[in-house]
């Protein structure tokens, strides 16, 4: 279960890396946030993101309805 | 009773629902019906595009500065006195000067402010174009530069997302005029992985900035700053140092929506993405800068906002639910250099799609920095 859900739904700029970038970084360490994104780009841009700074990708799906992902990161640095 | 609208914030968004309120509401403003208070800050509204400008000595602040009372129809109510605190229970706005003003609805316009604080060190070292003062003071460092590294950080979240993008191509065009390209080394940063949010955008910019040689780091966010060494690190851990240090620091929202308690931990307000209601208010609308809506902070998203509040109210107040939709709407003139530039506009379901870079879409931007003082005034 994630902490927290930032609701990036229709957002291309700044879009969803941006929005969960901004909330990790005021995050408590060991918090999961879960980014709701339209765009298919985040899941490939989120987990790279996460992986070149030593975040955790919990996980990356699409929702069942399929109309978006759902791609959550814990803040473990 | 009279129905008191009354609009926080005197900038792009703000000054427009009240003009158009002040045109829409004419006849029951003079009966007395209803009234119309716009509270501001500042006696002076500011173009913010034109900080772009003055950045490189191509306009003058003066030029872009009017007079808030002479961008207002009459029927708007102007009352210079920031407000410090809104009472959601009491429906009333506190201002600094110790009025209370009660409000049947508000409109919160705020806008956002530049918060270097949070990194270590980068208040001290870094010059920003975001605020009237801070152009200035850049421009002299600008063009009195004789060479050396000039290095832009963005931090999120913050407005205008062109802007940054639009500054590097610009200090390359100028410092080709300037005859001194070679002597100048423009390093440019952005938090993701590719160089502007807007895909079509950095799919542009990649070749350009090879062509042009401006150096770029993506994934870059900044962690810490050493003024002495002048050194930037990042989250990501590279080191990298500068001359000139042109930041772009995170935005916070307005210090009377925190000291409320209305705003998210930065003091953006939780707002409907349709309605934009605040959420969990009946009698709160929220516009522009100051909503938590994952879009662009934006001047262009502040005016279609303006006109989907204003439709709203003037529902509300005849008995009807507020039944006009904003639909993501965003649009943005990007300046690609000195003489050329390219527009996109998107919404919630339709992905930017960016115009052929020209001459001409250059001419419509600096036109544009005409035609919004009529914008302001409702006549657009
Ligand atoms: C360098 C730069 C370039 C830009 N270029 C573009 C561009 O090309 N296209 C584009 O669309 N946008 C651009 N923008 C962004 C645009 O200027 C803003 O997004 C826009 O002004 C937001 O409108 P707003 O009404 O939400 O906030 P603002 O216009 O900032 O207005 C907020 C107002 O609220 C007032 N206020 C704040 N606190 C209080 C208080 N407590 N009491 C009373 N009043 C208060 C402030 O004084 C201000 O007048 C640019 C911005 C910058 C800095």
């Amino acid at each position: 279960m994630a902490d927290k859900v930032v609701d990036a739904r229709g957002s291309y700029c700044p879009g969803p890396l941006m929005e969960l970038i901004k909330t990790i970084r005021k995050a408590d360490m060991g918090t999961t946030i879960e980014v709701l994104s339209s765009d298919s780009g985040s899941a490939r841009d989120i987990p790279e993101w996460a992986k070149k700074t030593g975040q955790e990708l919990v996980y990356n799906e699409k929702a069942q309805d399929g109309e978006y992902w759902k791609i959550a990161v814990k803040k473990v640095k | 009773m009279a129905k008191n609208i009354v609009i926080v914030g005197g900038g792009s968004g703000g000054t427009i629902v009240a003009n158009h309120l002040a045109g829409e509401l004419k006849q029951q403003i003079s009966r007395g019906d209803t009234k119309v208070t716009l509270v501001t800050d500042t006696p002076n509204h500011v173009y913010q595009p034109s900080f772009l400008y003055i950045t490189i000595n191509q306009v003058r602040l003066e030029d872009y500065t009017r007079s808030e009372k002479s961008l207002l129809k009459p029927g708007v109510e102007l009352l210079i006195d920031p407000a410090v605190k809104i009472d959601t229970a009491g429906h009333t706005v506190a201002t600094a000067g110790g009025k209370t003003l009660p409000y049947d609805i508000l409109v919160i316009a705020t806008g956002s402010y530049l918060d270097p604080t949070t990194i270590p060190g980068l208040a001290e070292a870094a010059d920003v174009f975001y605020t009237a003062e801070g152009a200035e003071k850049l421009r002299d460092k600008i063009v009195n530069f004789a060479g050396g590294t000039i290095l832009m950080t963005v931090d999120v979240p913050h407005k205008c997302p062109a802007a940054p993008l639009e500054l590097i191509f610009i200090l390359d065009d100028f410092y080709r005029h300037m005859g001194i390209r070679d002597k100048v080394n423009l390093i440019y940063t952005y938090p993701i992985g590719r160089l502007h949010s807007l895909e079509p955008v950095a799919n542009f910019a990649a070749p350009e900035f090879e062509k042009r040689g401006i150096n770029s780091e993506t994934f870059f966010n900044v962690e810490s700053v050493d003024p002495q060494k002048k050194v930037v690190t990042s989250l990501e851990g590279s080191e990298v140092p500068f001359d000139v240090l042109i930041s772009i620091p995170a935005h916070r929202g307005a210090h009377v929506v925190h000291d409320s308690g209305l705003g998210d931990e930065d003091g953006f307000i939780p707002t409907n993405r349709y309605t934009l209601k605040a959420d969990g208010y009946d009698d709160i609308y929220v516009i522009g800068d100051a909503t938590a809506l994952p879009i662009s902070k934006a001047g262009s998203t502040a005016h279609y906002q303006a006109d989907v509040v204003t439709a709203n109210i003037i529902s509300q107040i005849n008995g009807l639910p507020p039944s006009r939709f904003y639909d993501g709407k965003v649009a943005c003139f990007v300046e690609m250099g000195l003489d050329k530039a390219t527009f996109i506009s998107f919404d919630y379901n339709n992905p930017p799609v960016p115009l052929p870079v020209s001459e001409m879409i250059h001419w419509f931007k600096l036109s544009f920095n005409e035609i919004y003082w009529l914008s302001q005034r409702g006549l657009l």
